[in-house]
C-alpha cells in the first residue's frame, strides 16, 4: 500500500488537465481523478482499520521512509495514523465538493482546475508527513495556488485580499521554519541532527529550548488556524476568494494549521506546551468570543461565515490548549466537522450568489420558496455550525468543552464557560441569517425566475451533508479511529511532566 | 605523469575558454562572409561544447608554485558559470541578431569569464587580482554595448570608476598584507595572521572591496544605475556570472587565508548579511523599472548567500554553491523574459507587464516560476536554496539572524508576488503583444525552466556538491 499515490493522483491529474482542450474535458478529468482519489482514501480507511484490528499497534501505518538529502538527514518519511487518516478523509470530501461546484467554471478553466488539484496535493502531502521538512514543504506548497486562485477568479478587493493572505501566511511559515530550526539542532542522535517527527518525539529535549522555539512554531502554525489576533487574513481572503476557493481555504487549509499546532508543535515539544497552555487558552477564547461578536454584525453571507470561522478554529485551539485526552480528541473532531460544515456553507452561499448575484443578508429573502434544495442545504450548515444535535458541530463541541472541563483549575473553567457562553451568540447570528436570507417573503420578484440546483451541486451538497450526519448521528468510529492516537499524544505529554 | 600534460589537463577549463576566443578572433580577422545568423550559431554550439568539456577529466592540482590550484570543488564552480554564460549566449540571440559587432561582444564576454576562471583558480592573492582585472575591465565595455544610448554609456562610466576604487581597496589591503605577512600564498596566510592593527585594517580594506564586487549594503550605491543602463544580456551577466564568481572567492578566502578570524568575519557578515536584505528588500519595492528592480531583488539575495557564507561548514560552503547555481537558473528565467520584452516589444517598465498572461501565457508562466524560485517557494528550486541557506546559518546558533531572515523573505515575496499580479491579475489595454521567438532563446528558457524544476527536487546535486565542499 503506497501512501505517494495520495500525492501522485492529483499531481498527475493537474498535469493531465494542461493537456486538455475546453472545459468539459477539464473537468471530466479532474473529476475522475478526483473520484479516484476519493475511493482511494476509503480504501485507505479499510486497509487502516484492517491493519489496526488484527494487532498491529505501532504508532504509524504504512510508513515509507526514502532518504532525501542525505548530509542533511532530511527524509521523505511518509506515514498515517487515525489523526491524519480523518484528515484525508476531509480533504477528499471537500476536493471532491470544490470540484463539482465549478463545473461552470469557465474563465481561464485549465489554469483553476489546475491550481484546485495543485493546492489539494500539497493538502495531502502535509497530512502524510512524518519529516519536519517535507512536512513545511508541503505547507509552504499550498499558499501560492491560493494567492493565484483568490488574486484571479476573486470577487470584491481580490488583489488586496490575496496579497494579504498570502502575505500573513508565509509570515505564519517563517515562523515555523525558525521554529523547525531550532528544533532540528537541539536534537541530538548519535551527534546527527534530525528532522524526523518520530526520532524527535522520542528524545528529550531540553525544557527551556523548548520554550523558546515553541512559540514560534505554535504562532506560526497559529496563522494558519486564524489564532488570534493573526487572523485577519480570514474575513478577507474567504470572502474575495471564489467559491472552491473558499470551501478549500475553510476546509482544508485552516485545518493544516490546527493539524500542525497538534503535532508539531505540542507533540515535540511537550514541556512547553504545558508552560504556554494558559496563553494559548486565553487567546483561543478571545478567539472565540471576538468572533462571535464580530459575526453578528456581518451583512454579507461570507462574512458571517468567515468570522464564524475564526471563533470555530478558536475551538481546535482552545482543545489542544487544554491538552485533555478528551479535548484534544473534541479538537481533531471539530477540526474534520468544522470542515465539512464550513465548505458545505460557503457551496451554498456560492450557488445563492451564482444565482441572485446579492450575498448581501437584506436584499435575499424567501429563497426557501423557490430554492428549495440551496436553502434546505443553507439552513442545515447553519445548523450544523450552531451545534444543534445530529449533525458534527454538536459532537465536536461537546467534546472540547467535557475536555476543558476535566481540568480542575478555575481560570480554565472560566475560559470553558465562556467559550460555551459563545453557542449562543452563534445561535444568534445563524438564526437571523438564516431568517433573513431564507425565509419570509419574497423580496425580489426577479427571484421568481431563479432555478434550483443543478445535479452537480446536489451531488456536491450532497456529500458534504452525509458526511455530517455520518459524524453527528454515529460518531463512534470517528472517535475510535482517532482515540488510540491522542491517547499516545496525552501519555507523551504526560511522560514529559513525569519527567520534570 | 610530466608538467607539460599537467600544464593542459588542471587548465582545460581555461584552455577551452580560450580556444572559442581564438576561433572568433581568426572569424573576425579572416572572413567577411559570416552573416549573423551564422556567427551566432557557431558562438552557441561552441560554448555548448566548452559546457560539456567542462564535465570530464576532473584532476586535483597545483601549478606555477600554487599560482594556479584547482579542485572538483572549483571545477564545479567553474561549470556554473560557463552553463550560465550558455544560457546567457543563447539569450542574447534576439538583441545581437542586428548587431554589427557581435564578435566583439563575445570576445570581450569570454575574456571576462576566463578572468574570473583564473581568479576562482587562484592561490595567491596576486593572482586573485590579476583575474579579477581581467574579468572587470571588459565588463565596462559590455555595458556600453549599445553605443547609441546615453544610458549605456553613464552605466559603463560608474562601473568603470566603482570597478576601480574596489580594486583599489583589494590592492590597497593585498599589498598591507603582504607588508605584515611576507607572502601572498592563500594557503600560507593563516600561520602569519595574529591579529596586529595593521592586519585588521588590511582584512577590512579585503572585506570592504569584496563588498563592492558582490554589492552587499553599504557597498551597492552602483548598482542600480549600472543595471538599468546596461544591455539586458550584460545585466544578467553582472547579477548572475560576475557577482557569483566573486562570491566563490570570496568564500575561499575567508575560509583559507583569514580562518583565524573566523569571529571576527562572522560577526561583520552579521550586519553586512542583515544590512543587505534589508535595504535590497525595501528598495526592490519602490522601483518601477523591472531592471532596477531586480537589480535590487539581487542585492536582497546576496544577503541571503551571506547567511551561508558565515555558516562556516561544508554544509554551508555546499549551500551557497548550491544556491548560486539555482540563483544561476531562476535569475536567468527572470531576465530571459525580461530581455525579450525589452529586445522585441522595447518595454522595460512594470507597469507593461500588465495583464502579459492574455497575450503571452507560455512567457508568463515562465516568469512567474522564475520570481517564485527567486522568492522561495516549493516546489521551486528556490525554496531549496533558501532553506539550506538559512539552515547552515542556524548551525552557528543565532536565531535572531534566522528570524530576521525568514521575515525578509516575507517582505521578498510582496514584491515578486506584486508582479505576479500585474501578469495574471491586473487588465491593461495596451498590453505588449503576442512575442515571437527564435528557438534559441526558447532553448535558454526552457534550460532555466527545467533547472528550476529539477535541482531542488533531485536531491542529486546538492549531495554531490556536499560530497566535494569544504569548511572550515
Amino acid at each position: 500500500m503506497t501512501l505517494t499515490l495520495l500525492i501522485l493522483i492529483p499531481l498527475l491529474t493537474a498535469l493531465a488537465v494542461l493537456l486538455c482542450k475546453g472545459l468539459k474535458q477539464v473537468r471530466t478529468v479532474s473529476l475522475i481523478g478526483i473520484t479516484a482519489q476519493f475511493i482511494f482514501s476509503f480504501i485507505l480507511l479499510y486497509v487502516y482499520w484492517k491493519g489496526r484490528a488484527s494487532g498491529n499497534s505501532s504508532q504509524f501505518l504504512f510508513e515509507l521512509n526514502y532518504t532525501w538529502f542525505e548530509p542533511l538527514k532530511i527524509h521523505y518519511h511518509i506515514g498515517i495514523d487515525g489523526i491524519s487518516l480523518s484528515m484525508i478523509l476531509l480533504t477528499s470530501f471537500v476536493v471532491i465538493a470544490g470540484v463539482l461546484v465549478s463545473w461552470t467554471q469557465e474563465f481561464l478553466n485549465k489554469e483553476f482546475f489546475f491550481l484546485l488539484l495543485f493546492l489539494s496535493a500539497g493538502a495531502y502531502g502535509y497530512f502524510i508527513s512524518l519529516d519536519l521538512f517535507t512536512l513545511f514543504f508541503f505547507l509552504e506548497l499550498a499558499v501560492i495556488p491560493k494567492f493565484m486562485l483568490i488574486g484571479i477568479w476573486g470577487s470584491g478587493k481580490k488583489e488586496y485580499s490575496a496579497m494579504k493572505l498570502a502575505l500573513m501566511l508565509m509570515a505564519g511559515s517563517a515562523l515555523v521554519f525558525v521554529g523547525l530550526l531550532g528544533l532540528y539542532f537541539n536534537t541530538s542522535l548519535n551527534g546527527e541532527h534530525s528532522f524526523d517527527l518520530v526520532e524527535i518525539s522520542q528524545m528529550h529535549i531540553d525544557a527551556g529550548i523548548q520554550n523558546i522555539f515553541f512559540p514560534f512554531a505554535f504562532i506560526g502554525f497559529g496563522v494558519f488556524s486564524a489564532l488570534f489576533p493573526f487572523h485577519t487574513w480570514v474575513p478577507d481572503g474567504h470572502s474575495s476568494a471564489p467559491t472552491a476557493a473558499s470551501m478549500f481555504l475553510a476546509g482544508i487549509s485552516m485545518k493544516l494549521g490546527g493539524y500542525g499546532c497538534l503535532r508539531v508543535a505540542t507533540y515535540l515539544m511537550p514541556d512547553a506546551a504545558h508552560h504556554y497552555s494558559p496563553i494559548i487558552i486565553l487567546l483561543s477564547t478571545v478567539a472565540i468570543i471576538y468572533g462571535a461578536f464580530v459575526t453578528m454584525m456581518q451583512k454579507d453571507l461570507k462574512y458571517i461565515n468567515a468570522y464564524s470561522s475564526v471563533s470555530h478554529c478558536g475551538f481546535v485551539l482552545l482543545g489542544i490548549g487544554m491538552l485533555t485526552q478528551t479535548s484534544i480528541n473534541g479538537a481533531v473532531l471539530q477540526m474534520v466537522s468544522h470542515g465539512l460544515m464550513t465548505a458545505l456553507f460557503f457551496a451554498a452561499i456560492g450557488m445563492i450568489y451564482s444565482r441572485t448575484h446579492t450575498r448581501l443578508t437584506k436584499e435575499l429573502g424567501g429563497l426557501l420558496k423557490v430554492l428549495p434544495f440551496i436553502s434546505t442545504v443553507f439552513v442545515i450548515a447553519g445548523l450544523c455550525s450552531l451545534g444543534l444535535p445530529g449533525f458534527s458541530g454538536f459532537v465536536a463541541e461537546v467534546t472540547v468543552f467535557m475536555g476543558s472541563w476535566e481540568n480542575p483549575d478555575i481560570w480554565y473553567r472560566l475560559a470553558t464557560i465562556l467559550a460555551c457562553a459563545s453557542i449562543v451568540v452563534t445561535a444568534v447570528y445563524i438564526l437571523r441569517a438564516a431568517g433573513t436570507a431564507v425565509m419570509g417573503p419574497i423580496t425580489n420578484n426577479h427571484y421568481q425566475h431563479l432555478k434550483d440546483a443543478k445535479w452537480n451541486e446536489r451531488l456536491a451538497a450532497g456529500i458534504l451533508v452525509t458526511g455530517i450526519v455520518a459524524i453527528g448521528v454515529a460518531p463512534f468510529w470517528l472517535y475510535n479511529l482517532i482515540t488510540p492516537d491522542t491517547e499516545y499524544i496525552i501519555q507523551h505529554l504526560g511522560k514529559a511532566l513525569t519527567l520534570k | 605523469m610530466n608538467m607539460g600534460i599537467d600544464f593542459f589537463i588542471l587548465m582545460k577549463q581555461e584552455w577551452a575558454v580560450m580556444i572559442v576566443l581564438f576561433i572568433l578572433l581568426f572569424i573576425k580577422v579572416g572572413s567577411k562572409d559570416w552573416t549573423n545568423e551564422n556567427i551566432l550559431n557557431l558562438v552557441n554550439i561552441l560554448l555548448l561544447l566548452n559546457v560539456i568539456a567542462g564535465f570530464f577529466g576532473y584532476k586535483e592540482g597545483i601549478l606555477f608554485n600554487e599560482m594556479f590550484k584547482t579542485n572538483h570543488l572549483i571545477a564545479t564552480e567553474k561549470n556554473i558559470l560557463s552553463l550560465g554564460t550558455y544560457i546567457i549566449a543563447l539569450q542574447s540571440y534576439p538583441w545581437l541578431k542586428n548587431n554589427k559587432n557581435i564578435l566583439e561582444f563575445y570576445i570581450l564576454l569570454l575574456s571576462t569569464l576566463l578572468g574570473m576562471f583564473f581568479m576562482i583558480s587562484a592561490g595567491n592573492l596576486l593572482m586573485f587580482y590579476l583575474g579579477l582585472e581581467l574579468s572587470s575591465i571588459p565588463l565596462a565595455a559590455l555595458a556600453n554595448f549599445d553605443l547609441d544610448k546615453r544610458k549605456a554609456s553613464e552605466a559603463a562610466f560608474k562601473f568603470i570608476i566603482s570597478s576601480a576604487f574596489s580594486s583599489g581597496l583589494l590592492l590597497f589591503g593585498i599589498s598591507l598584507v603582504y607588508g605584515t605577512t611576507g607572502t601572498l600564498t592563500l594557503s600560507a596566510l593563516p600561520e602569519h595572521l595574529y591579529g596586529s592593527p595593521l592586519q585588521i585594517f588590511a582584512f577590512i580594506l579585503l572585506i570592504s572591496g569584496f563588498g563592492f564586487k558582490i554589492s552587499a549594503v553599504p557597498f551597492h550605491l552602483w548598482t542600480a544605475d549600472v543595471y538599468e543602463g546596461s544591455p539586458v544580456t550584460v545585466t544578467s551577466y553582472f547579477s548572475v556570472i560576475s557577482k557569483g564568481s566573486v562570491i566563490f572567492v570570496f568564500m575561499t578566502v575567508l575560509y583559507t587565508a583569514f580562518k583565524s578570524y573566523a569571529v571576527t568575519w562572522y560577526n561583520i557578515l552579521f550586519i553586512l548579511s542583515v544590512l543587505t536584505m534589508v535595504i535590497g528588500n525595501l528598495f526592490a519595492i519602490r522601483q518601477n523599472n523591472i531592471k532596477r528592480f531586480l537589480a535590487f531583488s539581487s542585492i536582497a539575495q546576496v544577503g541571503f548567500i551571506l547567511i551561508g557564507i558565515s555558516g562556516a561548514t561544508q554544509a554551508g560552503s555546499a549551500s551557497v554553491i548550491y544556491f548560486v547555481l539555482i540563483y544561476t537558473f531562476s535569475n536567468l528565467g527572470a531576465f530571459g523574459v525580461v530581455g525579450l520584452v525589452s529586445a522585441i516589444a522595447g518595454k522595460e517598465n512594470m507597469e507593461d507587464y500588465k495583464a502579459f498572461y492574455k497575450t503571452n501565457p507560455m512567457l508568463s508562466w515562465v516568469l512567474a516560476i522564475s520570481l517564485f524560485s527567486l522568492a522561495g517557494i516549493p516546489p521551486t528550486a528556490g525554496f531549496f536554496g533558501k532553506f539550506f541557506l538559512l539552515m547552515a546559518g542556524a548551525g552557528q546558533g543565532n536565531y535572531l539572524l534566522i528570524t530576521i531572515a525568514a521575515l525578509n523573505m516575507v517582505v521578498s515575496l510582496y514584491y515578486y508576488l506584486k508582479i505576479v499580479k500585474a501578469i495574471f491579475m491586473d487588465s491593461n489595454e495596451n498590453p505588449v503583444k503576442k512575442l515571437i521567438i527564435a528557438p534559441s532563446p526558447k532553448l535558454a528558457l526552457f534550460i532555466c525552466v527545467t533547472g528550476i524544476v529539477l535541482t531542488g527536487l533531485i536531491s542529486y546535486v546538492y549531495n554531490y556538491i556536499f560530497s566535494m565542499s569544504i569548511g572550515i
